[in-house]
């Protein structure tokens, strides 16, 4: 089943796959920005992060036979936040997740701090003005550049008909 | 394969490396010096269905490339999920494919014939058996089995607590059937709350007094 999680479409519901996905792509920049003093808390963490190697899959044209398409570095964490009040008992409840593409933990680690803080509900707003939408935006804008600098190379492809008449030109080549 | 519930998850080794490495010294020391009662210390969150030891040494033997078979009372449980998400081992349902196997205090173990006990060739391909148990003595004493072999000086003794008397004599039976073996064979690892014995397939056990 495919299913696009990468649509920058402001109009979809922000479900924890879509808002997964934005994290992924978001520059470390605009995650530290955003998330002001809570890029500076520590962590519990459930997994440090971590950078492996996944295969990418493509399909030609989009609905062919899958095919390997390379490696990517991924860096992933899971964490759980400590509590505001400067508690740091375990049972603080929700977990943040990040699988990030490339080698920088900080991002990945940020990623999983945003989507801790979008599953809980006391946060969600804040992150969602202040992240999400700038990041959706920001995501839009460099899609619709890549879009446009594609389009210009953009060639038409014409055959031109052989003429009709002189019908004899050709039996005599 | 079902979504694993995060928010109940516990952490891991606070620090992988460091934290594996101590817990795998402790079970070398326990496979050194067979029947002696080593101390397991981690910092590792283990789940709360086995306060025990075993969570610990299971988180710094396995990896991805070990599949695990879990006894009834383990499985579908937080400590499966657990190991899972930390280890990344697979999780198999008949304990002929398992490497290594984990069981709950009381639960009913494999068949010795269900085990995989190595080749001659390769006697180290053979399952590593984490058997919970509520206490353990090694004291000489009543019913206390005799252990000898290398790594004993001269004899060593263990008593399984807390645990039927048939069930005793079940494990000591599969132990000596498996003895004949040599040397293929099944390793074992008898783990309390705050630590482990080694069983491994050289030491000779029997019943007191024999």
């Amino acid at each position: 089943m495919l299913q696009a999680y990468d649509s920058t479409v402001a109009s979809l519901p922000l479900t924890r796959p879509l808002w997964m996905a934005l994290l992924a792509r978001a520059p470390i920049a605009m995650l530290e920005e955003a998330l002001h003093a809570h890029a500076q808390l520590t962590p519990i963490w459930l997994r440090r992060p971590e950078t492996g190697l996944m295969m990418v899959e493509g399909r030609t044209g989009g609905t062919g036979q899958r095919f390997n398409l390379g490696e990517v570095t991924v860096t992933r964490c899971a964490l759980r936040l400590p509590h505001a009040n400067g508690q740091t008992a375990s049972d603080s409840g929700v977990v943040g997740v990040a699988y990030v593409m490339g080698r920088i933990a900080k991002q990945a680690k940020l990623a999983a701090i945003a989507d801790a803080l979008l599953q809980d509900p006391a946060q969600a707003s804040w992150v969602q003005s202040q992240l999400i939408e700038p990041l959706r935006l920001h995501l839009g804008q460099l899609e619709a550049q890549r879009c446009t600098d594609a389009a210009s190379t953009k060639v038409e492809f014409f055959t031109v008909a052989r003429e009709a008449g002189s019908g004899n030109e050709g039996d005599e080549e | 394969m079902s979504a694993v519930n995060l928010a109940t998850l516990g952490a891991g080794f606070g620090d992988i490396a460091l934290g594996s490495q101590s817990v795998f010294r402790s079970v070398l020391s326990a496979f050194s010096y067979p029947g002696r009662s080593v101390a397991v210390v981690s910092d590792a969150e283990v789940p709360d269905i086995s306060r025990s030891a075993s969570a610990a040494v299971l988180l710094a033997l396995l990896d991805a490339q070990t599949p695990l078979w879990l006894s009834a009372g383990l499985v579908n449980t937080g400590a499966a999920a657990w190991l899972r998400f930390h280890t990344g081992c697979t999780l198999v349902d008949s304990p002929e494919q398992a490497q290594f196997v984990w069981a709950a205090h009381l639960d009913e173990l494999p068949d010795a014939s269900q085990l995989c006990a190595g080749t001659d060739v390769n006697p180290e391909f053979s399952v590593t058996c984490i058997i919970d148990v509520a206490s353990l003595s090694t004291l000489a004493q009543d019913h206390a089995w005799e252990l000898t072999g290398p790594g004993i000086k001269d004899k060593a003794y263990l008593t399984i607590e807390a645990v039927a008397p048939s069930s005793r004599a079940r494990f000591l039976q599969q132990q000596q059937a498996r003895q004949a073996l040599f040397p293929r064979g099944v390793d074992i690892v008898l783990a309390t709350a705050q630590g482990i014995v080694g069983l491994p397939r050289t030491t000779q056990i029997s019943p007191s007094g024999a």
